[in-house]
């Protein structure tokens, strides 16, 4: 087993005909069971058409219908991104993954207004994705260092994900679902979110929990696997050395009015029984000292 | 980004939230004129930095006079205006914004900011005008009362009137104050603003409710369908190495250390900035070279990076996904020799093509110290530093 997506799952791609779409569902689709998985595309004037066989379709709703699919993957430019996630949510997807970064904050805070109440889970905007090895990769994340095991993985930022895993297929340990949860500050699914599902998920083990300054998330997903998680978390905070004030690159990630720095994040989550490195070098091999 | 307070003023304006009368002056006879046109018998000279605290530092002085006016604005143009937000060199005055004096009854705060847990704009205000927020929340935090306004609704008259009141608006002014938080809201959403704050909002002695400051900053996201916004951008107020890179498509910032770095991703960026440090050195920069690193961006990363004199030397790290290793080789080989570099260079590279990666760098001739994991790197790099100081 694995969280969110699997073997099963059917993905329609938002955004298939542009460059980046083009690009990472070719990609996608050469991953393990990607083949079968991704099964269509949308875009509204286009449709009858196909992307290399997949077949186009002019809303979210009519792919679903013709398909089944229960989950999207966006990568529609940002003005037009927002809108592409209200779409999936009014199809009423299961999942939404949205790749794209720059999203205004505005339009991102409307759309998640509109989705209090509906069933559809959001990941990202502007995350990698998600992957089940050797079953299912929806995102742009480098397929071959994966390797498919019981170790759950998260984190706001894509390369540092990578590096995450990187480490754990070097040393042997496997992942059951890899997930990056985004870099913007107004986003879907959260680390909280996500301790949940891999505590619930029969087939993983223990679980990597990568954060960065900014906000508070981690300290809540900490203060929730305190009372509730049954498997051993390790973590690293990036950011310990970034100034207060500057936004690192990722939009959400910036220390303000003194909160939201690495260190407060780090004390909070020892506290809640979290082994945490200060030594983005050694994520893997921390979490194997708690196996 | 960032603009000025005069700036944020007719912004406000637009949005029925009032001001002082004031106009900005480039030079000390601009600002003369404009107390004259003025008019009346008491005038503030404000410097116009992006950074706060300008009167705590000098920067805000009355004048009584025109006379005083001409001499204030002398002494406060060109002056390297320092406040806690500025950093211990300051920052150059070049602007200046001269008002009408106001008579205060009351200073108040108002400000604006998006929630991240609730995902609203959230208002915060308090009586407690004047001073640092941040300081208030910590010491007094009953004292700010916050809303955190209904995307759809907005903010509404009850919220409004009901904060209004908390904050200590007498009756009779109310309606202005509700005026006043509500245009606030509306010029924040309508121009994606990410933070907006009236520091103080003053209540005259005739009643009327001024935004007696102004601080607006934006959202770069949303800057796109604000080409009215972005020409508003004063980039003598930015840091020159953080315009280049911007140019560049490169998401850079300068810090104190010594020790650039390059790497893909702002996660692993951050993470190579704090691997540095826990091995004794002290990073230069923060450097995000993102999804597409040519050879022609690396070089413009390297020429940005050596800007600085300090730098001791530069550290590579990348993580091949979807960029490939050989490609981030060929660009730092071209890169080193495009620039002559002259300080020592470690290169980690793991990923897509990381054997094809090492083969070029080895090929190159060049005296390039790769490692195969980030602690070493950093262990490297730290250690190639000390070097450069004897």
């Amino acid at each position: 087993m694995s969280i969110l997506i699997n073997r099963n799952t059917r993905v329609i791609t938002q955004g298939i005909t542009g460059k980046t779409g083009q690009f990472h569902t070719r990609a996608c689709r050469d991953y393990a069971n990607g083949k079968a998985c991704f099964v269509a595309g949308v875009n509204p004037k286009k449709a009858g058409e196909d992307f290399e066989g997949i077949p186009i379709y002019a809303t979210v709703k009519d792919a679903k219908a013709a398909t089944g699919a229960t989950v999207s993957v966006i990568y529609v430019p940002p003005p037009f991104a927002a809108a592409a996630i209200d779409e999936a949510v009014d199809a009423g997807l299961d999942l939404v993954v949205c790749i794209t970064e720059g999203i205004p904050v505005r339009d991102m805070i409307r759309t998640r207004y509109r989705m209090q109440g509906r069933k559809t889970l959001l990941l990202g905007p502007n995350c990698p994705g998600v992957i089940t090895p050797e079953e299912l990769k929806i995102g742009i994340m480098p397929g071959h260092i994966h390797k498919k095991g019981r170790i759950g993985v998260m984190s706001r930022s894509g390369t540092l994900t990578y590096e995450a895993v990187g480490q754990l297929t070097e040393i042997g340990l496997g992942q059951s679902t890899a997930v990056g949860i985004g870099g913007d500050p107004v986003n879907g699914l959260k680390h909280i979110d996500f301790l949940r599902l891999f505590n619930e998920d029969p087939d993983t083990d223990a679980v990597v929990m990568i954060g960065e300054i900014g906000g508070s998330d981690e300290e809540t997903a900490a203060r929730w696997a305190k009372d509730n998680m049954k498997k051993p978390v390790v973590g690293f905070i990036a950011g310990v050395t970034a100034p207060e004030g500057k936004r690192m690159g990722h939009a959400g990630a910036i220390i303000s009015g003194g909160k939201g720095t690495a260190q407060e994040k780090l004390a909070v989550m020892e506290e809640c029984g979290i082994r945490v490195t200060r030594n983005p070098a050694e994520m893997g091999k921390l979490l194997k000292s708690v196996l | 980004m960032k603009i000025h307070e005069y700036q944020g003023k007719e912004i406000f304006r637009k949005y029925g939230v009032p001001t002082p009368r004031g106009i900005p002056a480039f030079s000390v006879d601009e600002a003369v004129a404009a107390a004259q046109s003025l008019g009346g018998a008491v005038w503030v000279v404000k410097a116009q930095i992006h950074a706060g605290g300008r009167g705590k530092g000098g920067g805000v002085k009355v004048a009584k006079s025109i006379d005083e006016v001409r001499d204030l604005a002398g002494r406060i143009l060109g002056m390297q205006l320092v406040t806690h937000q500025t950093g211990p060199v300051g920052q150059k005055v070049r602007r200046l914004l001269i008002e009408q004096g106001a008579d205060i009854r009351k200073e108040l705060y108002v400000g604006m900011v998006v929630d991240r847990v609730t995902q609203r704009v959230c208002l915060m205000a308090s009586s407690e005008g004047g001073m640092d927020i941040e300081e208030v929340a910590a010491k007094t935090p009953e004292r700010i009362h916050k809303v955190f306004i209904d995307p759809v609704q907005g903010l509404t008259d009850a919220e409004a009137d009901d904060v209004a009141r908390r904050i200590g608006i007498p009756e009779g002014s109310i309606a202005q104050g509700r005026a006043v938080l509500q245009g606030l809201y509306r010029a924040f959403d309508a121009t994606d603003a990410s933070l907006a704050e009236i520091n103080p909002l003053i209540v005259t002695g005739d009643g009327s409710v001024v935004a007696l400051d102004a601080k607006l900053n934006f959202d770069s996201n949303g800057l796109f369908r604000h080409p009215e916004i972005v020409e508003m951008r004063d980039l003598d107020e930015e840091d020159p190495a953080e315009i280049e890179a911007s140019k560049s498509d490169l998401s850079y910032i300068s810090l104190d250390g010594d020790i650039g770095c390059l790497v893909n991703g702002a996660g692993l960026a951050m993470a190579t900035m704090d691997t540095i440090k826990l091995y004794g050195g002290e990073p230069a920069n923060f450097l995000d070279v993102g999804g597409g690193a040519t050879a022609e961006k690396v070089t413009e990363a390297f020429k940005i990076m050596l800007r600085n004199p300090g730098l001791k030397a530069i550290l590579v790290n990348i993580f091949g996904g979807i960029m490939k290793c050989d490609t981030i080789a060929e660009g730092v080989v071209a890169a080193s020799k495009a620039v002559s570099l002259s300080v020592p260079l470690v290169v980690r590279m793991k990923g897509t093509n990381e054997d094809l990666g090492r083969k070029i760098l080895a090929a190159s001739g060049l005296p390039i110290i790769t490692a195969n994991n980030m602690a070493e790197a950093a262990e490297k790099v730290v250690a190639a530093a000390k070097r450069q100081e004897h």
